[in-house]
C-alpha cells in the first residue's frame, strides 16, 4: 500500500491487497469477488487470485480447510494479484496461522475474535490464543466479534444460528467497505437479484452488511478511510474475467469467426475444468462438449472431430497432456487442425493440482514419439487468455496443424478486468474446408499451399474427396501410405518448415521498458504480471532495464536475435528448473542467458525479481 | 430413403486403389467383401461413410474402402469415431478393430463407446491372437494357448466379448463366422439400420499365427451342429436335420433333440433379440457348443449423439444469450470513460 498525499479529506492510496481468509464455508470467495467487483466498478484496475484448500471437504477449522481470495486495486495499472498483503481478514485462527506469514510488520489484521475459541486454538495448531501471546505484536490488529456482531444485527429475520452465521462474511466487507470508502450498492444489489426467491436471505445478508460498515465507521477502525481513486484505464466497457472462462470465450469467438461449430473433448483434470464447465454451458452456439472416457479419448474423439470438420479442441493439464502425447502425434502426422489447451500446474506425475508451474514447456515442444512438431503458444494474462485461444485456432485451423496453447493454475484462475470485445473485432479466420470444385483433376489429401504449406481439409460427406488418412508415413502430395527411407525424411522436414513457416504470420517480439541496454529480462507465458511489474518500475527509476516476453514459443518470433543482441545481459526468468532458458541456448546458442528460476508452485514475488535484477545491474 | 439422384453403386465403387495386404487365405478378405457388397445396399451416399480402425492387421481396413477412413493409433478407434459420429450425425460411420486392439489396449474406450450408446458399427476382428505383431496371446486368447509370449501356455484366462459388449449395456451384439460372407452381410446391414452402438463379432481364422481356431464352429463337417444361427422371433433350432434346439433348464441352457425324450418343437426356446433384460442374451453370447451367431441382442434405445443434438436444440431456444456478443457483454459490465 502505498501512501499518496492528497487534498482530499481521506487519505489516498495508490494500491491495496487485501485477503480474505476463512473457513472453506465461510463464503471468502464471494466476499472477494464482491470487493473486486465492487472496486472496478469505481474505475480501479484490479487482479485477483482465489486459494482454495486441496481438501474438498476439509474438517470445518483446520488449516486444510483454509479457503482464500486475494486482490489488488490500484489508481493505475494492476498486473499482480500482488505479494504482500495490507490488509488481512481472518475469519478464525487457522485462517489466521495459514495467511500470517504473508503480511508484513506493520500491515492490517481484521480477525473475528469470537472464532479464537480454545477449540479452534488447538485445532490450527496453536499452543496458545495468539490474539494475547503478543505475537501478533508487530502488525496492527482489529479484534471485532464478528460472529456475534452478526447474530445480533440479524436476529430478527428468523433465521436459525447456522443459516445466521452465514452472513458473517458480509459483516466483514462491511468493514472493509468502510476501511476503503465502497458503496454497498452493488452487493445489495447481487444479493436481491441473486436470492430473489429467498428474503430472509437477502435481508439477513444486507443487514449483516450494513452493521459491519456502521460498526467500522462508529469505532473508528482507522484514523480515517482510504480512498483508491479511478485508475487511467483505456475507454470502454470492461468485465472482470477470469484465465479459463477467457480461455472457453476465446474458443467461442473463434468458432464463429471461422463459421465452424466448436468441439470440446475433455476430461477433468484440476485445473483445466473451468474450460469444460464454461464451454458446456453455451451448447446453444452449436458447441459440442463431449467429456471423455480418460485423456486420450478426449483427443481422439477432438481428432476425429477436426477429421468431419469441426474446430476441435481439448482441454488438459500437465499429466493429461502426458497421456495425450501419442494422439497428438497422430494429429500432426494427419495435419489435422486441433488445438490442445494446457492449463499448467506443479509436477512431475499428480504434483501439485492446484499450484502454478510452467513446466511442461519442454513437454509441449518435445514429448512426443518421432520427430513431431506442433505450434506452441502461450498466454500471458488472465484476460489474453481469450486472445491466445483464438490465434492457437486461427493458427490451427489455416496452417492444419496441432496447436499446443500453454496457460497455467496463476492465470486460469486469476482474474482482471478485461475490455469487452466483439466476434466483429476479431481478425479473419481462413479455414481450408474445400469441395470437389476447387479441385482439378484427381484429388491429393496432401498437396500443398505454397505459402502456408498447408494441406486441404476435405471432410467427410463431400462428395468425390474420399480418401484416407492414418497415423503410417504419409507420401507427399497423393498422401498413400509410404515407406520410401527418402520420402520420410522429405516428409518430416516438410511437416517442420510447414510449422516454421507459422513464424510468417505472427507478430515480432515486443521489448517493454529499455530498448537497448544493460539488462534484458526474458519471459514467457503466465509470469508476465510479475514480470511487467518489476521491469517497469526499475525502467520508470531510470534503470537500463528491458523485457521481452514470449508468447509465441515454437515458431518464435523473426526478431529474437535482433532483440538480443541490443543488451548485454540477458537473464531467463520461468517458474521451472530453466526450460525456456535449454531451449534458448539450443537456438540462439550465440548468446549469453543467466537464469532466475521459482518452483515453488507459486508465482514470482516482484520485490525478489527486483532485488535479482539490481544485484545483476550492480555487479557490471 | 427415396432420394431419386442416389448413385447405384456396386461393390467396385467401394474398392480402393490400394493393394489389399493381408495375407492370402485370412479371413480379412472375406469381411471385406462383405463389406464392399452390403454398402451400396444402405441406401447411402458413398462420401457418408466413414471406416476409423486402431491398430493390427484388421486396422488396415480403412485404405482398402474406397470412403473416407481414418487409420488412427493403438486402441482409440472407437474414440476418434465418437468425435467423426458427434461432430457430424449424418454419417455413417464404421469402426475396425481387433480383439487386441479393442480388448486391449482400447478396452475403456470399447466399453464407454457402447454404455453411450452412438450410433456406431464396430466391427470386432476376434482372432484370438495378435497377427501384426506376430502371434502373442491376445485378451481372447483360450487358457493353454501357445503363442510367442506364452511358449508353455497361456495362462490369463480370455475376455468373452459378448460377455463384455452386453456386460456394458451394449445395445446390438452379433457374431458372424469369419467365412461367411452372406451372414456377414445381412448383419452389417442390420447393424447399419440400428440406431446405436453396434457391435459385430466376426471369429475371424488367422492363417499364419491361430490357424483353425475356429474350425471346431466353421469346419464344413461340423457347422451345421456346431452353430446356432439365431433370428429373432425364430425358434432356436439347428443342426444337419434341423432337429436339435435350445431350452431353459433351470438357469442354463440345454441343447435338446427334438422327437427324443418328449421334445417337441413347441419346447424350443423363441428368439427375442428385442428382450430388454440381458439375462438370456448374454447366456446365447457365452454359448460355446453350438456357438450363437447372428444377433444376438438388438434393444433399440435413444442414442446418445441424437441425446446431444436435443440438448443443443433445446438450449437454443432456452438459453438466455443468442449470441457470443451477447454472452460476452452480459453480467457485471461497467464503463471506462
Ligand atoms: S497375420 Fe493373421 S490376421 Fe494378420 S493378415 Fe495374416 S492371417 Fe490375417
Amino acid at each position: 500500500m502505498t501512501q499518496e498525499n492528497s487534498s482530499l479529506d481521506k487519505q489516498s492510496v495508490k494500491d491495496v491487497v487485501i485477503r480474505f481468509v476463512g473457513d472453506s464455508g465461510d463464503g471468502m470467495q464471494l466476499t472477494g469477488t464482491q470487493f473486486s467487483t465492487t472496486s472496478a466498478l469505481l474505475g480501479n484496475d484490479i487482479a485477483t487470485f482465489p486459494n482454495y484448500p486441496s481438501e474438498i471437504r476439509a474438517p470445518q477449522g483446520t488449516i486444510y480447510g483454509v479457503s482464500g481470495f486475494q486482490v489488488h486495486i490500484g489508481e493505475s495499472a494492476i498486473h499482480t494479484p500482488g505479494d504482500d498483503v495490507d490488509v488481512l481478514v481472518a475469519m478464525n485462527p487457522a485462517a489466521l496461522k495459514v495467511n500470517i506469514n504473508a503480511v508484513q510488520p506493520g500491515k492490517t489484521i481484521i480477525v473475528d475474535s469470537d472464532s479464537f475459541t480454545s477449540k479452534n486454538i488447538e485445532k490450527a495448531g496453536y499452543k496458545e490464543n495468539p490474539l494475547i501471546t503478543g505475537e501478533l505484536d508487530s502488525f496492527v490488529v482489529i479484534e471485532a466479534p464478528i460472529t456475534t456482531l452478526t447474530r445480533e444485527a440479524i436476529k430478527d429475520v428468523g433465521l436459525n444460528k447456522k443459516a445466521m452465521d452465514r452472513s458473517k462474511n458480509m459483516f466483514a466487507l462491511g468493514m472493509v467497505y468502510w476501511m476503503f470508502t465502497r458503496p454497498l450498492n452493488h452487493t445489495i444489489e447481487f444479493f436481491k437479484k441473486k436470492f430473489s426467491n429467498k428474503p430472509m436471505v437477502i435481508e439477513a445478508n444486507i443487514k449483516a452488511l450494513k452493521a459491519g460498515y456502521n460498526f467500522a465507521q462508529t469505532l473508528e477502525l482507522m484514523p480515517s478511510p482510504l480512498v483508491v481513486l479511478p485508475a487511467k484505464m483505456r475507454p470502454g466497457t470492461y468485465r472482470i474475467i477470469n484465465g479459463n472462462t477467457a480461455t472457453a470465450w476465446g474458443f467461442l469467438a473463434a468458432a464463429e469467426k471461422s463459421g465452424l461449430d466448436l468441439y470440446l473433448g475433455s476430461y477433468p483434470i484440476t485445473p483445466a475444468t473451468d474450460i469444460l464447465h464454461e464451454l458446456v454451458k453455451h451448447l446453444q452456439f452449436g458447441v459440442k462438449a463431449f467429456q471423455a472416457e480418460d485423456e486420450i479419448a478426449g483427443i481422439s474423439s477432438t481428432i476425429g472431430a477436426s477429421f468431419a470438420g469441426k474446430l476441435a479442441i481439448t482441454t488438459t493439464s500437465g499429466p493429461g497432456l502426458a497421456l495425450k502425447s501419442e494422439a497428438l502425434g497422430l494429429a500432426v502426422m494427419t495435419e489435422l487442425p486441433i488445438v490442445v489447451v494446457n492449463v499448467q500446474r506443479g509436477g512431475p506425475s499428480t504434483g501439485l493440482p492446484t499450484k502454478t508451474e510452467q513446466s511442461d514447456l519442454l513437454q509441449a515442444l518435445y514429448g512426443r514419439n518421432g520427430e513431431s512438431p506442433a505450434i506452441v503458444i502461450a498466454a500471458s494474462t488472465p484476460e489474453n487468455c481469450f486472445d491466445y485461444a483464438f490465434e492457437a485456432s486461427k493458427l490451427a485451423l489455416e496452417h492444419m496443424t496441432p496447436v499446443i496453447l500453454l496457460t497455467d493454475g496463476y492465470i486460469a484462475n486469476g482474474s482482471a478486468p478485461w475490455k469487452i470485445k466483439k466476434v466483429e473485432d476479431m481478425p479473419d479466420i481462413t479455414h481450408r474446408q474445400i469441395t470437389a470444385d476447387d479441385v482439378e483433376g484427381e484429388f491429393e489429401p496432401y498437396s500443398r499451399d505454397k505459402d502456408t504449406l498447408a494441406r486441404p481439409w476435405a471432410i467427410p460427406g463431400t462428395p468425390g474427396l474420399e480418401h484416407r488418412i492414418g497415423g503410417l508415413e504419409k507420401a507427399d502430395i497423393t498422401g498413400n501410405v509410404s515407406m520410401d527411407p527418402r520420402n520420410h525424411e522429405h516428409m518430416t522436414k516438410l511437416r517442420q518448415a510447414k510449422v516454421d513457416k507459422v513464424a510468417d504470420s505472427i507478430p515480432d517480439l515486443k521489448v517493454e521498458g529499455a530498448q537497448e541496454g544493460d539488462l534484458l529480462v526474458v519471459g514467457w507465458g503466465g509470469t508476465f504480471g510479475s514480470m511487467f511489474t518489476a521491469v517497469n518500475s526499475m525502467h520508470e527509476e531510470g534503470k537500463s532495464i528491458g523485457l521481452a516476453h514470449f508468447n509465441y514459443i515454437n515458431p518464435m518470433p523473426k526478431n529474437v536475435e535482433d532483440v538480443f543482441s541490443k543488451f548485454k545481459k540477458i537473464i531467463v526468468c520461468e517458474l521451472n528448473n530453466g526450460q525456456f532458458h535449454t531451449v534458448l541456448n539450443a537456438k540462439f546458442p550465440k548468446f549469453e542467458y543467466m537464469k532466475y528460476n521459482k518452483i515453488q508452485g507459486l508465482p514470482f514475488s516482484v520485490l525478489d525479481l527486483i532485488n535479482k535484477f539490481n544485484q545483476i545491474l550492480d555487479n557490471k | 430413403m427415396t432420394d431419386s439422384n442416389m448413385p447405384v453403386y456396386t461393390y467396385k465403387d467401394f474398392a480402393s486403389d490400394q493393394e489389399v495386404r493381408w495375407c492370402p487365405g485370412c479371413d480379412d478378405y472375406v469381411v471385406l467383401k462383405s463389406i464392399q457388397k452390403a454398402l451400396p445396399q444402405m441406401g447411402r451416399r458413398k462420401e457418408e461413410f466413414v471406416f476409423i480402425s486402431g491398430i493390427g492387421c484388421s486396422s488396415r481396413f480403412p485404405y482398402y474402402v474406397d470412403t473416407y477412413g481414418m487409420h488412427g493409433i493403438h486402441g482409440r478407434a472407437a474414440a476418434i469415431a465418437t468425435g467423426v459420429k458427434l461432430a457430424n450425425r449424418e454419417l455413417s460411420v464404421w469402426v475396425a478393430s481387433g480383439d487386441g486392439d479393442s480388448l486391449a489396449i482400447g478396452g475403456n474406450h470399447f466399453i464407454h463407446l457402447i454404455r453411450r450408446n452412438i450410433d456406431i458399427n464396430l466391427i470386432l476382428f476376434n482372432n484370438e491372437i495378435y497377427g501384426l505383431t506376430k502371434g502373442q496371446f491376445s485378451p481372447t486368447s483360450l487358457m493353454g494357448q501357445k503363442t510367442k509370449s506364452s511358449p508353455y501356455g497361456n495362462i490369463q484366462p480370455p475376455f468373452h466379448p459378448g460377455e463384455l459388449a452386453i456386460g456394458s449395456s451394449s445395445r446390438f451384439f452379433a457374431r458372424v463366422p469369419g467365412g461367411n460372407t452372406k451372414m456377414q452381410q445381412a448383419v452389417f446391414i442390420e447393424a447399419e439400420k440400428f440406431k446405436g452402438t453396434s457391435i459385430v463379432e466376426v471369429l475371424q481364422n488367422c492363417v499364419i499365427f491361430n490357424d483353425g481356431a475356429f474350425d471346431k464352429y466353421t469346419d464344413r463337417a461340423v457347422k451345421d451342429d456346431a452353430q446356432l444361427y439365431v433370428e429373432h422371433g425364430k425358434p432356436m433350432i439347428f443342426g444337419k436335420n434341423s432337429d436339435k434346439g435350445i431350452v431353459l433348464d433351470g438357469l442354463k441352457l440345454k441343447v435338446v433333440t427334438i422327437g427324443e425324450d418328449g421334445v417337441t418343437e413347441d419346447d424350443i426356446l423363441v428368439h427375442d433379440a428385442k428382450e430388454k433384460d440381458t439375462t438370456l442374451h448374454l447366456m446365447l453370447a457365452r454359448l460355446h457348443m453350438p456357438v450363437v451367431t447372428g444377433i444376438i441382442r438388438a434393444v433399440e434405445e435413444k442414442t446418445y449423439d441424437e441425446l446431444c443434438t436435443e440438448r443443443i436444440e433445446q438450449m437454443k431456444s432456452q438459453a438466455k444469450f443468442k449470441s457470443v456478443n451477447e454472452l460476452f457483454a452480459s453480467g457485471e459490465t461497467y464503463e471506462v470513460k
